[in-house]
């Protein structure tokens, strides 16, 4: 396959000598002429010097035979815009972006890029997984005593999801007071609401027993 | 109307001045406040620190009431991103985009966005000046 790479930073330049290891064509546009030269030295005439936005640069390395291009400099405009260029001036079948801001993603998509890759949410994915999947917010310490607000949220994946609220044991200085759900308004619950994915409980609790509280509602 | 320039430049500050005082609601936006020293003293408009490409910053620059978007920073990427963020995802009826690159230009105006070139138009109105 022949693939155009826009960009050769360290994430640019990993890539090509992957791909040129699987026996692809390769080819890294870079603006800065000292990137340029660090990867001819290293990885042979597979580098040229210009800007993967400009159709100019484009049309002078062939893009109308291309594969793929893969976007990867630091910047999320350049990076969309060099997709779009190859897409729609050379019909180029397969994009891919990368982008930081993951409010970028649906724009993307609306463009008709192939794949959208966000350095940020991936980041973002793993740390989750190591982080307790039912996060307690504290949302205020109450003045005079020992009772705090805070704050549960039920992911998808959570256990909470279609269970009544009377099915937890509280604990006796706990009590959720108030549900607030995607697209309806804020409401005190009874025993018989039912808890739906991405709803927020707001709850009172005595301080100190949030880890328990937490533990309760997840249902561990 | 309600207008949203993104881009504090010269021109972007010298348009809000003027689409103000012809009494339109006027927001304008940059990522870096020093820029709004550009703004005429007598302008009534909005001037938001944020970026046009970040869409939580184009909410609260209000632009789900915003009737024009104008992109007018110095980076042609940024604007044409704006630009087809304002016009897909929050469906600004008039959408207006500066772009350097004539070439670029001739690419996104075939992609249904209204652009201009400064480098075109400035080339036009000196050669004229020379004239001959």
């Amino acid at each position: 396959m022949y693939i155009i790479i826009s960009g050769g930073g360290e994430v640019g330049y990993y890539l090509a000598k992957m791909l040129l290891a699987d026996d692809h064509e390769i080819l890294v546009l870079e603006k800065d002429w000292r990137r340029c030269e660090l990867i001819s030295e290293d990885l042979g005439d597979v580098v040229m010097r210009g800007d993967a936005c400009e159709a100019r640069t484009l049309e002078e390395v062939g893009t109308a035979r291309a594969d793929m291009l893969i976007a990867v400099t630091g910047d999320d405009e350049d990076n969309i815009v060099a997709c779009q260029v190859a897409k729609h001036k050379f019909n180029v079948p397969h994009t891919v972006t990368r982008i930081k801001n993951p409010t970028h993603r649906p724009i993307c998509e609306k463009l008709g890029i192939s794949h959208t890759v966000c350095s940020t949410e991936l980041l973002l994915a793993h740390i989750e997984q190591d982080l307790p999947s039912h996060p307690l917010v504290p949302i205020l310490k109450l003045r005079g005593g020992e009772l705090e607000i805070v704050e549960v949220k039920v992911s998808p994946e959570s256990k909470m999801v279609g269970k009544k609220l009377s099915d937890f044991r509280m604990l006796p200085n706990s009590l959720v007071c108030l549900v607030v759900g995607k697209g309806k308004e804020p409401f005190i619950p009874t025993g018989d609401t039912v808890l739906e994915s991405g709803d927020e409980l707001v709850c009172v609790t005595e301080s100190g027993d949030e880890q328990k509280l937490r533990s309760i509602l997840s249902g561990l | 109307m309600n207008v949203i320039i993104m881009g504090c430049s010269r021109v972007g500050a010298r348009l809000a001045g003027m689409l103000d005082s012809e009494g339109h609601k006027v927001t304008i936006l940059d990522i870096d406040p020093y820029s709004f020293r550009r703004i005429p003293a007598n302008f009534q408009g909005n001037a938001l620190v944020g970026s046009g490409t970040d869409q939580d910053a184009l909410v609260k620059a209000g632009i789900d009431s915003a009737d024009i978007f104008v992109a007018a920073t110095q980076g042609d990427n940024r604007n044409v991103l704006a630009a087809q963020i304002a016009q897909h995802t929050f469906n600004v009826p008039r959408v207006v985009c500066r772009i350097y690159d004539p070439i670029r230009q001739d690419m996104y105006r075939e992609l249904g966005i209204e652009t201009t070139s400064p480098t075109k138009t400035g080339a036009d109105s000196l050669r004229t000046l020379i004239g001959g």
